[in-house]
C-alpha cells in the first residue's frame, strides 16, 4: 500500500499504536487482572501474599462495615439520581427558552461543575458549619433552628447529597439542553395550532421526546454516584459514627489504613460488577430503542 | 404562543401583559438559580479575605469590614502553597500534553488505517470506559510502591498517559475526513506520518481542544490518586494539599477558604476561556 514509506505496514502501525496502548495495558488491563487475582489473597504488602481462595467474599458477607457502606451509598444514589435529574431538567425548562443573559446563567452553573470536589466540599463543610455557617444562620433569619449538618447522624448524607446536586446540576444541566435543542420545532408549531398549552405540549411532546436523554442521564448519575468518595472523604471521612461510609471509603480504608489489599480489592470488584450492570442496561435499552418516543 | 399573541390582533392587549407577566417570573427565577449558584462562591471568596481568628462570628459578616490577604499569607507560611500549585502545573501539563499525543498517534491508526483486529481493539479500548478507577487504584498502587515511584512526579504522572476518551473522542472526528484529502497526499509520495501532521491533525482541531480541556481539568482536580502515592508535602498536588490543611485548620475556615480559591480559581480561568470546547464536550458524550 502506499504511504508505508520509511518504516513499512507493521511498523507504521506500530508507530501509531504503541504509546497509547503501553499506557492503556501497563495502567488499566494489567492492574484491572491483577485486581481480580489480588481477590484470592491477603497481602499486606509487608509480608508475602497468602493465597485464601474466595476468603474475601465470604468476609463480605458478615461484614458489617461493608453492609452499611452499602446501604449508605444506596441512600445517597436514592437521594441524589431523582434530584439531580429533576432539578437539572427543570432548570433545562427554564433556560430553554431564547433570553438575555442566560448565557451567562448556564456559565455560572458551570462553575462548580469545573471545581475540585475538594474545594467544593470543603466551601460547603463551612456553609454547613452548625454554629457559624452561612446555611444555619439564614435559617435562623425565618426562625429555624438549622441541624447539626455533617455533625449529626442523620443530617450528614442529606447535606453530602445536596453538596452534590449543586456541584451536578450545571452538567446534567448541559445535558437536558442539547436534548431539548434536538427536539424539532415544527412539532410545537403544529401543537400550538392545534390549541395545546405549555402543559400539554411539554406532557405530549417535549417530555416523550426527552425520554432518551432522562434515560441516559439516570443511568450516567446512577454509575458516577456508585463511585462518591472525594466529597464524603473530605466533608465526613465516613462519620460522625460511621452515619456516611460509603462503599469507595470502605476500599480506601481497607487498602490504606488496615493494609488488606485482598479485601479492599473484592469490595472494589463488588463496585465494578453493580456500575458493569448499571452499564449494560444502558447498553441494551439504548441498542433496542426502548425509549425512542 | 407568542408568535400566536402577535398574529391575532384581538387579544393583543391581554397577551402582551401576559408576557410580560411570564418574562418577569421567568427573570426572578432565573436570578433565583443564579444566586443559589454565586453566593457559595462569593461567601468562599469573602471568607478567605477575612484575618484568621475574625470568622468564627455570629452573626456572620457578609463583607468583610477589613478585608486582609493575612489568610493567604498564613497559608503560604504552613503548606509548601507555591510548590504544590507548581506540581499540580506540571502534573496536569505534563498528563494533557501526553493524552492528546497518545490519543491522536492511537486514532489515526484506528480511522484512517486498515488492519486485522482493528475493530477488536477499538472494543477493547471501549470496554475500559466502564472500569471504575477505584478497581485497578489497588494494583496501581502497588506497583508504584514497588517501583519505588511514592512521592515522585511519574507516579503522579505516568498512570494518567493514555485515555480510551480521548482516543474514542478523536477516532470519531478523523472518521469524517474524506478519503480523497489523504489519497492526493499518498499520490504525492507522503507517507503515513505526513498524512497524520499535514491531513488529519489540521482537520481535528475542535475535538483536540475538547479533549485538552477535559483532562485538564480532570488530572487538575484529580484527587484519589494524588493521595494515595504522596505523602510528601513538597510533592502533593493542590487537592492533596488542601485537603491537608483542613485536617490541621478545622476552625481557620478563612485559611482553608484562601486555599480553595487558589485551587478552583486557575480552573475556572481555563474554563472561562475555552468554555465552548467544554460545553460540547459534555453535550457529546456526557462525560464530565
Amino acid at each position: 500500500m502506499v504511504g508505508e514509506r520509511g518504516f513499512g505496514r507493521v511498523g507504521w502501525l506500530l508507530f501509531f499504536l504503541t504509546p497509547g496502548l503501553a499506557g492503556l495495558v501497563l495502567f488499566t488491563i494489567i492492574p484491572l487482572l491483577a485486581s481480580l487475582v489480588l481477590t484470592l489473597f491477603s497481602w499486606d504488602l509487608l509480608t508475602p501474599p497468602r493465597f485464601v481462595g474466595f476468603d474475601n467474599f465470604t468476609r463480605l458477607f458478615r461484614d458489617r462495615n461493608f453492609w452499611a457502606a452499602l446501604r449508605h451509598t444506596l441512600s445517597f444514589i436514592f437521594g441524589y439520581v431523582p434530584l439531580v435529574t429533576v432539578l437539572g431538567l427543570g432548570l433545562a425548562l427554564l433556560l430553554n427558552v431564547p433570553r438575555r443573559g442566560i448565557g451567562f446563567i448556564r456559565t455560572l452553573y458551570f462553575l462548580p461543575v469545573v471545581s475540585s470536589w475538594v474545594a467544593v466540599a470543603l466551601l460547603w463543610s463551612w456553609l454547613f458549619n452548625p454554629r457559624y455557617g452561612l446555611i444555619n444562620y439564614l435559617l435562623s433569619l425565618i426562625g429555624i433552628t438549622g441541624p447539626g449538618w455533617l455533625f449529626d447522624p442523620d443530617w450528614a448524607m442529606p447535606a453530602i447529597i445536596l453538596t452534590s446536586v449543586w456541584k451536578d446540576l450545571g452538567f446534567v444541566l448541559v445535558l437536558f439542553l442539547a436534548g431539548l435543542q434536538a427536539i424539532p420545532n415544527d412539532y410545537y408549531e403544529a401543537a400550538s395550532l392545534d390549541g395545546a398549552g405549555r402543559f400539554q405540549q411539554l406532557r405530549y411532546i417535549t417530555l416523550p421526546q426527552l425520554a432518551p436523554t432522562l434515560f441516559f442521564v439516570t443511568v450516567i448519575s446512577l454509575i458516577n454516584s456508585f463511585q462518591v468518595f472525594d466529597q464524603v472523604w473530605v466533608m465526613t471521612q465516613g462519620g460522625p459514627a460511621g452515619a456516611t461510609t460509603v462503599l469507595v471509603e470502605q476500599v480506601v480504608r481497607h487498602a490504606f489504613s488496615y493494609g488488606e489489599m485482598g479485601y479492599a480489592a473484592a469490595i472494589s470488584w463488588v463496585l465494578f460488577v453493580m456500575v458493569f450492570i448499571a452499564t449494560l442496561i444502558q447498553f441494551r435499552l439504548q441498542r433496542r430503542g426502548a425509549f425512542d418516543a | 404562543m407568542r408568535s400566536l399573541s402577535l398574529t391575532n390582533t384581538e387579544v393583543r392587549p391581554r397577551a402582551r401583559r401576559q408576557a410580560w407577566f411570564t418574562t418577569v417570573l421567568h427573570y426572578f427565577a432565573l436570578i433565583l438559580v443564579a444566586l443559589l449558584m454565586i453566593v457559595p462562591f462569593l461567601w468562599m471568596i469573602t471568607t478567605s479575605l477575612k484575618a484568621p481568628g475574625s470568622v468564627l462570628v455570629v452573626p456572620p459578616e457578609i463583607i468583610p469590614r477589613s478585608p486582609t490577604l493575612e489568610s493567604y499569607r498564613r497559608v503560604a507560611a504552613t503548606v509548601p502553597l507555591l510548590r504544590m500549585l507548581m506540581n499540580s502545573v506540571i502534573v496536569t501539563t505534563a498528563i494533557v500534553t501526553a493524552q492528546i499525543i497518545t490519543s491522536t498517534l492511537s486514532a489515526y491508526a484506528f480511522a484512517r488505517m486498515q488492519w486485522r483486529g482493528r475493530e477488536a481493539l477499538f472494543m477493547l479500548y471501549l470496554a475500559t470506559l466502564m472500569v471504575p478507577s477505584q478497581v485497578t487504584i489497588t494494583p496501581l498502587f502497588i506497583l508504584v510502591q514497588r517501583l519505588g515511584w511514592m512521592d515522585t512526579y511519574q507516579g503522579l504522572i505516568l498512570p494518567g498517559i493514555s485515555s480510551a476518551f480521548g482516543t474514542f473522542l478523536l477516532r470519531q472526528a478523523m472518521l469524517g475526513i474524506p478519503r480523497e484529502y489523504e489519497e492526493a497526499a499518498f499520490l504525492d509520495g507522503a507517507n503515513h506520518w505526513l498524512v497524520f501532521r499535514h491531513v488529519a491533525l489540521p482537520m481535528i482541531g475542535p475535538s483536540l481542544a475538547t479533549l485538552g480541556v477535559f483532562a485538564t481539568m480532570g488530572s487538575w482536580n484529580s484527587f484519589l490518586w494524588p493521595l494515595f502515592i504522596t505523602r510528601d508535602e513538597r510533592l502533593m498536588t493542590l487537592p492533596v494539599g488542601l485537603s491537608l490543611l483542613q485536617g490541621r485548620y478545622t476552625t481557620e475556615w478563612s485559611m482553608v477558604m484562601a486555599g480553595a480559591v487558589i485551587t478552583v480559581l486557575p480552573i475556572v480561568l481555563i474554563f472561562l476561556v475555552a468554555q465552548r470546547a467544554f460545553v460540547r464536550g459534555v453535550a457529546l458524550s456526557g462525560l464530565k
